[in-house]
């Protein structure tokens, strides 16, 4: 038995959801090998090398691996799957676009989302926006799983596991990459953060989104999230959205500010350690699942909040 | 150019959903159903392009019981053309559906496909990449923006960094996120024009396709319930408490 996992990475560092699906995979069984495709990316080969349980590491590289675009993955990753009886990914925006192609041209029902392992057939996963918990057993020979990483702790450092290279498809393919607007902040990433502080349609504007959230956010070193809602109405970027659409983040703690707690925003964040929800309505649906609930206006209780930190 | 667009038929996005007591399913009895939402995101995209001129016809294409007819009337209420009925009364996962709307474009043969990222029921988010890789189409997933200049499509997607372009070389697959658009309400005009729009009806063996699952569904169960916390009196009283447990 032998589990390829889907390097996520930046081609400087892996991200936090490698190191989770490698638990996954270490899980579910079997030798567990790395593959790292990028451009330049010969870092996070070196330190994909040193997680804990991992065999070897491939490492491939082109130009067409530097933003791991779809269809230059699934000509490198469907001839390795011969070699392996699993492919593991995070269920990162990375993983969710390139897995799918792979469990198709393997003609296998991929797994998405995974939030448990019962056996080398059997996983459990949330459907319905995560009001429903099914647990599935596949049939087919190969499985192609995403993980969702709030299911799984990091994978451990300590391993010291052999970097191959191994030839990437140059091409040409029939998608290319133009170009990226990524926001760099020196703020935790929101599905890695210890506290996450997330705004609401409440705000009201981005500049009031800026002036209160934000200050907050700085004070705890926390990540800032937000309700679709915010996002929608231009208060909060689109990487900030919390939820069954967005991202799924289980914090130490979640701080709710003007949210009123839609299921599908509970989808992304009611598995946090300890929820506060800061909402004028004392009926906001947010409060059936706050550990501690503040009735009040925000626009007098966040600037109080920040200076009583 | 032709568009295709696919529709499906879930359980309403306000509806609480219910656990089967016997852990075979969610009780799907006497529940409002509706379009998926990124479905109804994916139809108001291609109306957009049509009334823009770049779009000649849209046919969009169900795989579903016979209500989905409804979901599919929707869609020609909303401004596309033609619909197809897929009727069948099984469970079909992504994958079976990726290969049977592969035989459709192979019948249609449209020049996109825009399909939802994901369905709000089983959350796969799958089908639209399977479809790509069956037919080896390029894919702009997650799409917030689209643009279309002679054959190639362009895509800004929404990423976990930000936002990301592609360039595909068409014919392309799009899959929606829901900044895309605001999809509109039928008119009542509409809605009676829709009446006499046609839908093909089709079945899964028309097309040859097996679509016996891969998975078997052992249980479905409730997620484990959150007991509601304690309401605190104001910001001293919430940073103590917070404090007290070692949370800041
Ligand atoms: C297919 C689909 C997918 C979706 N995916 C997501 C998702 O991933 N994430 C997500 O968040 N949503 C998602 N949604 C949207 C979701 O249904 C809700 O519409 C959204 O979460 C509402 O955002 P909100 O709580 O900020 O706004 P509202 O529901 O408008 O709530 C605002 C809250 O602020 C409170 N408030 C107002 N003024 C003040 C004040 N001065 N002080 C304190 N409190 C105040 C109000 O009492 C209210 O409770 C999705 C919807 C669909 C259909
Ligand atoms: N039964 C179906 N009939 C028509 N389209 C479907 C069906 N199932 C999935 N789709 C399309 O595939 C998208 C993604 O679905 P999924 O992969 O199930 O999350 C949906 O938004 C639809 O556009």
């Amino acid at each position: 038995m032998a589990v390829l996992v889907l390097a996520d990475h930046d081609n400087a560092a892996l991200s936090d959801a490698t190191a989770k699906t490698v638990t996954a995979a270490i899980a579910f069984g079997g030798d567990v090998d790395i593959l790292v495709a990028g451009e330049g990316a010969g870092d996070v080969a070196t330190e994909a090398a040193k997680l804990a349980g991992v065999r070897k590491v491939l490492h491939a590289e082109g130009e067409a691996y530097k933003k791991q675009v779809a269809e230059a993955m699934q000509a490198l990753i469907v001839p390795l799957m011969d070699g392996y009886d699993a492919l593991f990914a995070g269920a990162t925006t990375m993983g969710k676009n390139v897995t799918p192609r792979i469990a198709a041209k393997l003609d296998v029902m991929q797994l998405s989302d995974i939030i448990g392992i019962e056996g080398q057939d059997t996983f459990v996963r949330p459907i319905y926006a995560g009001n429903a918990i099914m647990t599935v057993k596949s049939s087919d020979a190969k499985k192609v799983v995403t993980v969702r990483g709030t299911a799984f702790d990091p994978a451990g450092d300590g391993g010291s596991a052999a970097i191959e290279s191994v030839d990437a498809p140059a091409g040409p393919f029939k998608a290319k990459f133009v170009s990226e607007e990524v926001v760099k902040s020196d703020r935790p990433e929101l599905t890695a953060a210890k506290t996450v502080v997330s705004g609401g349609r409440a705000l009201g504007s981005e500049e009031e989104f800026q002036r209160l959230i934000v200050p907050l956010a700085n004070k705890l070193g926390a990540a800032v999230g937000a309700s679709r809602a915010a996002v929608d109405a231009g208060y909060a970027p689109n990487d900030y959205q919390v939820g069954q659409t967005g991202k799924i983040v289980a914090p130490e703690l979640y701080i709710a500010i003007g949210i009123s707690g839609a299921i599908q925003h509970l989808a992304g964040m009611k598995d946090s350690k300890i929820i506060v929800a800061i909402n004028k309505d004392e009926e906001a649906p947010i409060f059936q699942v706050a550990d501690y609930g503040l009735v009040a206006d925000l626009f007098n209780a966040i600037p109080d909040l920040t200076d009583a930190l | 150019m032709k568009v295709l667009v696919p529709v499906k038929r879930v359980i309403d996005y306000n509806v609480k959903v219910r656990v089967k007591s016997d852990q075979s399913g969610v009780d799907l009895a006497n529940v409002k159903m509706s379009m998926n939402p990124f479905d109804e995101i994916s139809v108001e995209e291609a109306v957009r392009m049509k009334e823009a001129g770049t779009v000649t016809e849209i046919v969009v294409v169900s795989i579903g019981p016979q209500q989905a007819q409804e979901t599919i009337r929707t869609s020609l209420a909303m401004g596309a053309d033609r619909g197809i009925l897929i009727k069948t009364d099984d469970a079909v996962e992504p994958l079976a559906v990726a290969k049977l709307l592969a035989k459709v474009v192979a019948d249609e043969s449209p020049q996109l496909v825009i399909l939802g990222k994901q369905s709000i029921d089983d959350d796969c988010n799958q089908t639209g990449q399977m479809l790509g890789a069956l037919l080896d189409w390029p894919q702009g997933t997650f799409a917030s923006e689209v643009k279309i200049d002679g054959d190639t499509v362009s895509v800004t997607r929404e990423v976990d960094g930000g936002l990301q372009t592609v360039a595909l070389e068409g014919p392309a697959i799009v899959t929606v996120d829901l900044r895309l658009n605001e999809p509109r309400y039928a008119s009542l005009p509409n809605i009676m024009k829709a009446k006499k729009k046609p839908i093909d009806m089709k079945e899964p063996s028309d097309y040859g396709v097996d679509i016996s699952p891969r998975l078997d569904i052992l249980k479905v169960t409730e997620p484990p319930v959150r007991e509601a916390g304690e309401k605190v009196e104001d910001v001293a009283a919430l940073v103590a408490k917070l404090k007290a447990a070692g949370a800041i």
